[in-house]
């Protein structure tokens, strides 16, 4: 019998909504986690996972309180005790590890005296012995030269050090239970696998029980033992990770799994229809009705219970979770990346950019120029075909958004020139800049939130770019309206909406409306998917291809998620400080990671399949600026030459697949090298 | 940190320079000038050319300007019409009162203000809140000359417990002052404190609700250390640049409470002087006046770059 770490019995927490009624964000949840055990929870944003693991340690947000159900802890109900003996049992019994360590650790208070605090609460250490355990914990977690970082401000880390940090601080009660609410998002994807790593390292080393609460399968895959799929406030499948990844039996995760975009896959994932149900608005039937391929009619009037399958160790909430327990991945056609058409075409050139963030000196500003000898973009030549899909990759402060940027206009270039539709020269001026060309470039934004005015209907928004670009009025501008909705699959009653009232996916389509409103020949999509669930993900990166498809447009598409970029992309860029590494058709690029930086950042993606582990061959360093000479990448080059790469920029390199590198070892060299690996 | 210092001082000096600009090009443009004013009908034939000799106003204006200007960095601000008397005797006990004034009402308004502002944000949508709340939200919106005329009615005239102007010569020692500052002290602190602790209740309350406070709980830090060590650093940082605007807007003379309670402030000698047309008066105040705020916010930024890691970490690197 194994020992049980905490036992949840049929919690259920909720609101009052303004009308009185009384609404559940959990739904009698029953679970236990037992002793040394790694404990995933997934679900989607509004699946409730992170309100159950702050219910764990017996905390619950301003405006949410505990329906009925407990959370016992030592035969003792965490969610009924008081103060005082919350104090003696979070951090020190159980401890959290927050999602955004920056803004979880106190700006006013250095490094080292937050994790003193966690020690003088939950130990008897002296204040010479407390120094020492502040070394260890720092070292135990990787962080170089311990005794600085303590002597740092939060803020003077960078964000794979300030999570290290949070680890620490959770470690220094040595607690029984770890709960991690989605500690690795928001960070590169090397940083993201260097975590992991020590996750799961610290969970051997320990012995400590971990709940870790994500959206990403791909990281829930490397750290846990067991599964818990959650949604719309339930459990719906909870088991063996294998059994939950390899062999999904609820309709639920089965399409979520399809959803996620795969290195192993070419073409773009299938997408799932519809979106999470707002909480309170499913009376009867199983809440994921709307969206089951499976479903039946009893389905919609009865709830299924959580039902325990021995053969596979697993309990599932669904009537017909039979019909998918022999279903083999075989089925998951994935709809075929439209190939581009090898038209030579040439729509934009961009031609030896270089951007520099420094600030202007007065006397600069007066001769309107820029004097940077190490500016933060540098050298980018790129040439783009009319239809073709251009990804621009990179870790955050690899230049991929400042170049979408500048060719929109919103920076201006220190150098160089972007050409549009072969030799019509773009200015680096967005006031100087044609009406025509500027209806021809268009952006779409990585936060619909932000990049929808919250005081326009989607009318107003929508009929914005008809307005200006073609002077469309009245009904027929209204007509027009609708058509361009219809495109982007949402029908005319959303005319009347205001971004409040979409889901994510429905801003992000109608962002994605705008910008097709204008008929542009160039689409710049800035980290479009990366603020939407995986399911959403999916509809709007087949969205996006669809109406590619029927448009002939070009996209040029920013992002940090190298699963995407593979199944969308005709060809990928890959970036890091501001330069130019690889360039290349994506399937090469994919294929031979010739680039000793492509190589780190596929090897660093995680997979959501708990055999396969990522490969970390560089060091996660932050670097705050590129080397003033030589190779970009030198700082952590795993392949490093020598003196060469420190002085020399490197030259490029094309193999026989167009495959373009900027390295001073051969191509076909690295590529050996990779493959004898 | 040094050329920063160096760089805001500079600035607080071209600041100042500005002003006196506009106050000199304003008094000149004005119709009728200060003998004009002062000679009233006989302001004609060789009494006005008399007096311009005498107050130096029949040389060109920029060279008067200079002259100005140099005397005021010399500390001297020339003479004022009316009294004939030197500006600067003018000024010195205007200024010793004013500071006393507001002296006494920082000493009693600030830490009230923070005190209310804390508690109503620890005890959010709880009674204590609901009633400091509402206290403060009324004594705001009531303007300083009806509260000021209220406080006079029933503490001097029903209650008859104060004096209810104040009736010292402008020369007054401060201990002859003291009794005589407790209304108008209250007044002012009223919608002082008001303003103030709303702001420090809303910056709180911010803070209580930010990621790190919450991981501070999860920590398991008891609330009150929590409370003096997370939470109050974080949120008072941004009420110091409040704090330093009412310190300056107190100084510079609370205009409305010192006419209503007739006391001998800068702010009364602004009317005083304006409706006497005093002119170089006029133009030494607002010298004054420009300097207080731009020292007062001078040590403000000074503070809150030492006290915020953030900025100062930022400040070096550059």
């Amino acid at each position: 019998m194994q020992q049980v770490v905490q036992e949840i019995k049929n919690l259920s927490i909720g609101f009052t909504s303004k009308k009185g009624e009384q609404i559940s964000i959990l739904k009698n949840i029953s679970t236990t986690i037992n002793k040394g055990e790694t404990v995933g929870i997934v679900g989607e944003s509004g699946s409730g996972k992170s309100t159950l693991a702050l219910a764990m340690m017996g905390y619950v947000k301003h405006g949410l309180f505990t329906i009925s159900g407990e959370c016992i802890y030592q035969s003792n109900d965490i969610l009924k005790m008081k103060n005082r003996e919350l104090e003696n049992i979070r951090g020190r019994k159980i401890a959290m590890i927050p999602q955004n360590a920056g803004q979880s650790l106190t700006p006013n208070l250095k490094i080292g005296y937050q994790i003193d605090e966690a020690l003088r609460l939950h130990t008897n250490f002296k204040k010479e012995d407390r120094d020492v355990k502040i070394s260890e914990l720092l070292n135990k977690v990787r962080l170089p030269s311990p005794e600085t970082i303590a002597k740092r401000y939060p803020h003077e880390l960078s964000g794979g050090q300030q999570q290290r940090v949070a680890v620490a601080m959770a470690l220094a009660g040595n607690p029984d239970l770890l709960l991690l609410d989605e500690p690795t998002t928001g960070l590169d994807v090397t940083t993201q696998a260097h975590v992991l790593e020590l996750l799961n390292f610290i969970a051997k080393d320990t012995g400590t029980s971990m709940v870790y609460v994500s959206h990403d399968l791909g990281a829930i895959a490397q750290v846990s033992d067991r599964v818990i799929v959650m949604y719309s406030g339930e459990i719906v499948l909870d088991g063996p990770v294998r059994t939950i990844l390899k062999n999904p039996i609820h309709p639920y995760t089965y399409g979520l799994l399809k959803s996620i975009p795969k290195l192993t896959l070419s073409g773009l994932p299938n997408s799932m229809s519809g979106s999470q149900p707002q909480p309170g608005t499913i009376k009867e039937g199983c809440s994921f009705y709307d969206r089951c391929e499976f479903a039946e009619d009893k389905c919609k009037i009865n709830s299924p219970e959580l039902e325990f399958v021995s053969e596979l160790n697993t309990s599932v909430r669904c009537f017909n979770h039979k019909k998918l327990h022999k279903k083999k991945d075989e089925d998951t056609k994935s709809s075929k990346k439209v190939l581009r058409k090898l038209n030579k075409n040439e729509i934009l050139d961009i031609s030896s950019v270089s951007i520099s963030y420094a600030k202007q000196k007065f006397i600069e500003q007066l001769l309107n120029k820029i004097d940077d000898t190490n500016p933060t973009v540098k050298d980018i030549n790129i040439k783009i075909d009319k239809g073709e899909t251009l990804a621009l990759v990179g870790e955050s402060g690899s230049g991929k958004s400042t170049i979408l940027k500048s060719i929109a206009g919103l920076i201006k270039a220190k150098d160089g020139i972007i050409k549009f539709d072969k030799n019509k020269i773009l200015s680096n001026d967005l006031k100087k800049r044609d009406a025509n060309y500027l209806r021809a470039i268009q952006l779409i934004f990585q936060n619909p939130d932000e990049s929808l005015n919250p005081n326009h209907t989607v009318e107003e928004i929508v009929s914005q770019p008809l307005k200006l670009y073609f002077g469309l009025s009245g009904n027929e501008l209204k007509q027009k309206i609708i058509e361009v909705l219809k495109k982007v699959r949402l029908g005319e009653f959303y005319l009347t909406r205001y971004p409040r009232q979409l889901s994510g996916g429905e801003k992000q389509r109608v962002a994605v409306a705008r910008a097709f409103a204008a008929k542009p020949d160039i689409i710049l999509c800035d980290e479009v998917t990366s603020a939407l669930d995986v399911s959403v993900q999916a509809a709007v990166l087949n969205l996006l291809q669809e109406l590619k498809v029927d448009f002939g447009t070009t996209y040029i598409f920013v992002s940090h998620d190298l699963a995407v970029v593979k199944a969308i992309s005709d060809r990928v860029a890959v970036l890091y400080q501001g330069r130019l590494c690889e360039i290349g058709p994506s399937e090469s690029v994919y294929k031979f990671p010739s680039h000793p930086y492509t190589e780190v950042l596929l090897g660093a993606v995680l997979e959501p399949d708990p055999d396969i582990k990522p490969k970390l061959v560089a060091e996660d360093i932050v670097e705050e600026k590129p080397p003033e000479k030589g190779c970009s990448f030198q700082g952590r080059c795993p392949r490093l030459l020598g003196q060469i790469c420190k002085t020399d920029v490197p030259p490029w390199q094309i193999d026989e697949n167009g495959n373009a590198i900027r390295c001073h070892i051969k191509i076909n060299d690295l590529k050996n090298q990779q493959i004898s690996n | 940190m040094l050329i920063l210092v160096l760089k805001r001082i500079l600035l607080g000096l071209i600041t100042l320079f500005i002003v006196s600009l506009i106050t000199f090009v304003g008094v000149e443009v004005l119709p009728g000038d200060a003998c004009t004013t002062y000679l009233e009908r006989e302001a004609y034939g060789a009494a006005l050319e008399a007096c311009y000799k005498r107050l130096g106003l029949d040389i060109p204006a920029y060279e008067r300007y200079v002259s100005w200007a140099i005397g005021v960095i010399q500390g001297d601000f020339g003479y004022s019409l009316s009294g004939e008397m030197k500006i600067n005797d003018v000024l010195g006990p205007r200024v010793k009162n004013s500071l006393v004034l507001a002296s006494a009402s920082i000493l009693i308004g600030i830490p009230i203000a923070l005190l209310l502002g804390i508690i109503t944000a620890l005890w959010r949508d709880k009674m204590p809140d609901i009633i400091i709340s509402t206290f403060t939200i009324f004594s705001m919106t009531i303007p300083e000359f009806i509260s000021a005329t209220l406080l006079i009615l029933i503490v001097a005239i029903w209650l008859e417990w104060l004096p209810g102007i104040v009736i010292v010569p402008t020369g007054a020692s401060i201990s002859e002052l003291l009794p005589n500052i407790i209304l108008p002290v209250i007044a002012i602190s009223m919608i002082m404190t008001a303003h103030m602790a709303r702001m420090v209740r809303s910056s709180v309350i911010q803070v209580m609700a930010s990621d790190y406070v919450q991981m501070a709980i999860l920590k398991g830090v008891p609330y009150w250390k929590m409370v003096f060590k997370h939470v109050l650093p974080n949120a008072l940082l941004p009420a110091i640049n409040v704090v330093a605007l009412t310190i300056a807007w107190l100084l510079g003379g609370v205009v409305v409470t010192e006419v209503v309670f007739n006391y001998p402030g800068l702010g009364r000698l602004v009317i005083e002087s304006i409706s006497n047309r005093d002119l170089p008066v006029v133009q030494a105040l607002a010298i004054i006046l420009a300097s207080i705020y731009v020292i007062i916010n001078l040590i403000a930024d000074l503070l809150t770059l030492m006290l915020n890691p953030r900025l100062k970490s930022l400040q070096i690197k550059k």
